[in-house]
């Protein structure tokens, strides 16, 4: 009898096995940190290339706008003001600022100091206070990228002249500039406003943006209806068959096949073949949608299953119908599954760049896009874009992009977690 | 009105009338409902072999039996909800006041207003005590006015022992209430809709013994108005509750009748060993 007596673990296997949950503890303790720290390194790189390019440099110009330049003199209309000459007008106000200028390399390193956008700005000016029209104005206009890049110490004085693309008589020319407070950095609007350009300095990704936002929302309206029905229709009321789970196998592999593939599919049928229009984010949103609808189905379903039948039960025996059942009760308890699911696959469709390739998304769109079939680019793409770009101007913006589209992202996982919040419910 | 709605439910069976009550022997036709050799097979495997069971109009018939022996799948097909479960085939007739319910044109929706169910373990819905009451009458359009259906909400609260607990909490949620109030409030909810017959299976089973009294007092309370069909594993409880007593055994019914004479004299020796407590 009492050799059978059970006197509980020896001591040794029982050291044995706090030391192995000890030393597992440790191993997934230290996977979260490595984890946490690639992730910081990562923001604090981008965050601090990115944040330069909130800041763009500006040179205050004093602009004499004779009459004589506008073909109607002081009451010019829009039409008359725009026929006018501004690059004109900028080459002259900063050629007087410094009349010691005379030979044709000179001037031209002169003009070179303002962006050519310069002239941009002071037609915008000039339409928006037409009565300025006979007098002289002072206007801050954006300095061009080398500029830029020299105020932002990206750029070094110390640098062999050959290489440094600012001459040695232009920086001359700067520092009288900065000594007479004509020269400073100021908010970049440009960035936050405008459409692609060649210039870094007239380069902005409002039109990334709104493409973004576009594509986003054609692909939410499309694939968030139709993945929940497909949900529904698959837990609920699809006879349990081989051509069901044929269907089911099927959707969870379309989950895994490459994006590119989609956007292939995108070009094949929607352009192809319905004569879709090209570089829309209306067909963007499309594409995206195909691409996200397995994630909410497959979503939508772990969802709907992990409600419980009892509730379920319950409509039916009050004599609820199938369909009342599902919309009335077990949909409202799915909803924070489905919903966490969408934004999921949401998210991933907004960083997408390949399957946009194949549409055309992937294009230089300088006209900020207003309909949903006006030629756009996504963030991610414009990423992309300004990446390959030789400018070095083009690396902090880049990095600027980069931190829109994380916060794009940040912003619908705040939204997931805001709705499931809302939703959810006890049982 | 909701006469109306029942009726336009209820219209193409009349020409059923006929063909199911010259199927029925005479002495069947006065029960309220009655199953003829039912037949529940699971896939292949089958749970329920030739049933014939008749249920009478304002009695309380208690279903007993050992575990897996085809009283909750006997229960589930007498208002079709079975017929959630995609592998369960059936075989024979359930008559509902002479017509087969599983008749092809029969309206399950319609149905189960009339055979009403409570379950095992109690499944208020996530939503308000008030919303929980209210939503049959809702779907089928029983009350025209805000006031009707506040009438017809307490008024079934009211029947189902309840109302008091619960009337100045009517918005809180069906779930923050004890497990023998959510029971009671499921009871509640089926009357709501006015059945006939409540199907209750194992009503009690979760409950502590106070809160299953309240519901053995409901229950006797609701035979005055209800056909009631309740599965218990509790002797006592059939033995003070019900009318009829029906012995399940591996998915037939070895004997029914009377309760106290299930119970004082049983004539099949199986039945005698369980309602003794020798076996299950
Ligand atoms: N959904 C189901 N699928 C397959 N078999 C089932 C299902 N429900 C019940 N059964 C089987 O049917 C038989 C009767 O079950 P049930 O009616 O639940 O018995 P009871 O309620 O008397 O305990 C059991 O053998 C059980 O395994
Ligand atoms: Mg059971």
């Amino acid at each position: 009898m009492t050799e059978l007596a059970f006197k509980g673990p020896e001591p040794d296997q029982l050291r044995r096995r706090h030391r192995a949950e000890k030393r597992f503890r440790l191993i997934a303790l230290l996977s979260v940190w490595l984890g946490l720290a690639f992730l910081s390194v990562l923001f604090v790189i981008v965050v601090t290339s990115g944040a330069d390019a909130v800041r763009q440099t500006k040179i205050l110009l004093n602009i004499s706008l004779d009459s004589s330049e506008f073909e109607g003199g002081k009451g010019s209309g829009l039409a008359q003001i725009r026929k006018a000459n501004f690059e004109g007008l900028v080459k002259r106000s900063i050629r007087n600022d410094f009349p010691r200028a005379k030979s044709r390399k000179q001037k031209r390193e002169l003009a070179k100091l303002v962006s050519s956008g310069a002239a941009y700005e002071v037609r915008e000016f000039v339409e928006a206070n037409p009565e300025k029209i006979g007098e002289s104005i002072d206007i801050w206009v954006t300095a061009s990228d080398d500029v830029d890049m020299l105020l932002k110490g990206k750029l070094k004085r110390n640098m062999p002249a050959d290489i440094r693309q600012i001459s040695d008589q232009q920086l001359i020319w700067l520092d009288q500039l900065q000594a007479e407070d004509r020269l400073e950095t100021q908010f970049n609007w440009t960035l936050f406003t405008k459409g692609d350009s060649r210039e870094p300095e007239q380069a902005g990704i409002a039109g990334a943006m709104i493409g973004s936002l576009y594509s986003v929302l054609v692909c939410l309206l499309i694939s968030f209806p139709l993945g929940v029905l497909a949900s529904i229709y698959l837990e609920s009321f699809a006879p349990k068959n081989g051509w069901t789970s044929f269907l089911e196998v099927n959707i969870n592999n379309l989950a895994a096949v490459p994006s590119i593939v989609f956007g292939l599919l995108g070009l094949a049928v929607f352009l192809n073949f319905f004569q879709l229009p090209r570089s829309a984010p209306l067909v963007g949103g499309m594409v995206l949608a195909l691409m996200t609808l397995p994630t909410i189905i497959i979503a939508g379903r772990a969802a709907i299953q992990s409600v419980p039948p009892s509730i379920k039960e319950a409509a039916l025996a009050v004599g609820a119908s199938p369909i009342q059942a599902v919309f009335h009760h077990v949909l409202p308890l799915a909803m924070p599954g489905i919903l966490t699911g969408t934004i999921i696959g949401t998210a991933r469709a907004l960083g997408e760049t390949a399957p946009l390739l194949m549409i055309g998304m992937v294009a230089f769109v300088v006209d900020l896009p207003v309909t949903f079939t006006d030629p756009a680019t996504a963030l991610p793409v414009q990423v992309y874009l300004w990446s390959d770009m030789p400018e070095r101007a083009f690396a902090e913006r880049t990095s600027a992009a980069i931190l829109v589209l994380l916060a794009f992202v940040g912003a619908l996982n705040l939204t997931a977690v805001i709705l499931r919040n809302k939703f959810e419910t006890r049982y | 009105m909701e006469d109306n709605y029942i009726e336009s439910l209820t219209t193409p069976l009349t020409k059923n009338t006929l063909t199911a009550q010259s199927a029925l022997p005479d002495e069947n036709l006065k029960a309220k409902m009655s199953t003829s050799d039912l037949s529940v097979f699971y896939g292949n495997s089958p749970a329920l072999r030739n049933v014939s069971l008749n249920i009478f109009s304002n009695e309380v018939t208690a279903l007993i039996g050992p575990s897996g022996c085809g009283k909750s799948t006997f229960i589930r097909s007498l208002n079709r909800m079975n017929d959630t479960i995609d592998i369960c085939r059936i075989e024979g007739a359930v008559y509902l006041d002479g017509l087969n319910i599983y008749e092809p044109s029969r309206d399950v929706v319609q149905l189960r207003t009339q055979v009403g169910m409570v379950f095992q373990k109690p499944n208020p819905f996530p939503k308000s005590i008030f919303e929980n009451v209210a939503y049959g009458p809702r779907i089928h359009g029983m009350a025209k006015t805000k006031d009707e259906l506040h009438g017809i909400v307490l008024g079934s609260l009211e029947r189902a022992g309840l109302l008091d607990e619960v009337k100045h909490r009517l918005d809180t949620p069906g779930t923050s209430l004890s497990g023998g109030q959510q029971q009671r409030l499921c009871i509640a909810r089926a009357i709501a809709v006015r059945p006939d017959i409540i199907l209750m299976d194992e009503p009690c089973s979760a409950l502590d013994p106070i809160a299953t009294k309240r519901i053995e007092e409901l229950i006797t309370e609701l035979k005055a108005e209800y056909t009631i069909v309740i599965v218990t594993h509790s002797m006592q409880q059939a033995r003070r509750l019900s009318d009829k007593t029906a012995y399940f055994h591996l998915g037939s019914i070895v004997e029914h009748g009377e309760t106290a004479e299930v119970f004082e004299n049983p004539v099949d020796e199986r039945t005698a060993d369980y309602v003794r407590g020798r076996i299950g």
